[in-house]
């Protein structure tokens, strides 16, 4: 049988298909037991509306790896933070468009040095605090003039 | 956390009143889905009220697993009336035109931060977590709302009168958002709510200095001053918004999609 880990691995962000919810930090804790498995999973934003699918899809894929019982546990601290979003789905986000959000916590508007994901030129501007998706914000790359979506440090 | 049962009531009745301000604030700004003067804002408004209902969900589940009577977060939401509702006054004011609906935002979010900062470290764990979680959104809500203070109250004649009648206009609000009653006394006393006493100096000093800042006046306090809110008074517009966001549930209980 497909590890549990892996086989959530395969389970997509819905608003972001190319990074899954393990990568994204989303999945906390899985916890296995003769009476089946239990996954512990985070809101990245309290109002994120991708949570009830992510639920679904995280039941469908273990059902289909042959997981008979799974339990969705809930938990809202330690607050979801980008910094539990791994190196590698940073370079995805990155290659799908998105600027990864910076590495540290910081609460001032980190608007002046985001590179363009496209050209990676460090001359663009913050546009928006509020992009299409609760966690991104709108940029605009100066020299090869693409508007693109920043994922928000938190 | 284990708590007596007159304990449960009291921390019910104030989940209630923050999980309400969140909901009645974020369905007000829903209202300019596709109407704000600009995309960039439109999007904003948006991301607020979503962050505000999704905060307000998280709240009404703890209530209702705090009651432990069968009831649910939905069944809050949307099968209570006015009069059962705890939330400010300040937050069901119509939307007005878009200076009235930064300024009503923005005496929320320079109250909201300081609460939420508060509120992380309660000595109710849940609610705490609620508090950190939250406290990320607000951050940006506030910057966001500041920042259109300065743009419209030291922009042209025209947003600085809008936005100057504005706070004029919901100056008579803002007393309660920082006036504690008993239920706030017994659960500062606990350890579990957030001492309004408190906030209020940081709730001025973030306010008076950005109306500075925006060269707008700050409105005098020997004014009429809204209150009761939290025992259930409200201004007449909260029925009407209520009728509004209940209808569906009202005329077919129980129904989901």
């Amino acid at each position: 049988m497909v590890n549990v880990w892996d086989c959530l691995r395969s389970v997509p962000d819905p608003e972001i298909p190319v990074v899954d919810v393990v990568s994204m930090g989303i999945v906390r804790e899985v916890e296995e037991s003769p009476d089946g498995v239990k996954v512990t999973i985070t809101p990245t934003y309290s109002g994120c509306p991708a949570m009830s699918e992510i639920e679904a899809s995280i039941r469908a894929a273990l059902h289909e790896a042959g997981y008979a019982q799974v339990e969705l546990k809930t938990q809202i601290a330690p607050a979801w933070t980008t910094d539990w979003i791994t190196d590698e789905a940073c370079e995805q986000l990155r290659s799908y468009g998105i600027a990864p959000p910076e590495r540290r916590y910081a609460s001032g508007v980190a608007g002046n040095s985001v590179a363009c994901p496209f050209c990676a030129s460090e001359e663009t501007r913050l546009q928006s605090e509020f992009g299409s998706t609760l966690c991104k914000a709108l940029h605009v790359c100066n020299d090869c003039r693409q508007p693109f979506e920043r994922f928000k440090c938190i | 956390m284990e708590l007596t049962a007159e304990m449960r009531g009291q921390v019910f009745d104030y989940l209630l009143r923050h999980a309400d301000d969140r909901l009645v604030l974020g369905h007000r700004l829903s209202e300019w889905c596709g109407h704000a003067p600009m995309l960039e804002e439109d999007l904003a408004l948006a991301n607020i009220a979503l962050d505000l209902i999704g905060q307000a969900t998280l709240l009404y589940k703890l209530a209702a697993q705090t009651e432990d009577s069968g009831r649910t977060e939905d069944d809050l939401a949307f099968l209570r009336d006015p009069s059962e509702f705890r939330n400010l006054q300040l937050v069901e004011q119509p939307n007005g035109d878009f200076a009235f609906t930064i300024a009503r935002q923005f005496f929320f979010d320079a109250y909201d931060v300081p609460f939420l900062e508060n509120l992380s470290r309660s000595a109710h764990p849940e609610l705490a977590g609620i508090g950190a979680k939250a406290l990320k959104e607000a951050q940006y809500h506030l910057r966001h709302t500041q920042q259109w203070m300065l743009r419209l109250g030291d922009g042209t004649d025209e947003s600085h009168r809008r936005l100057q009648d504005a706070v004029d206009d919901l100056w008579c609000f803002s007393q309660e958002l920082l006036v504690p009653d008993s239920l706030n006394h017994a659960l500062v006393a606990a350890g579990i709510a957030v001492d309004l006493e408190a906030l209020r100096s940081l709730w001025r000093a973030t306010v008076e200095q950005t109306l500075r800042e925006a060269t707008l006046e700050i409105p005098s306090d020997a004014q009429y001053m809204a209150s009761g809110s939290r025992g259930g008074y409200h201004t007449e517009h909260l029925g009407y918004l209520l009728a509004e966001m209940q209808v569906l549930q009202r005329t077919h209980p129980g129904a989901t999609w």
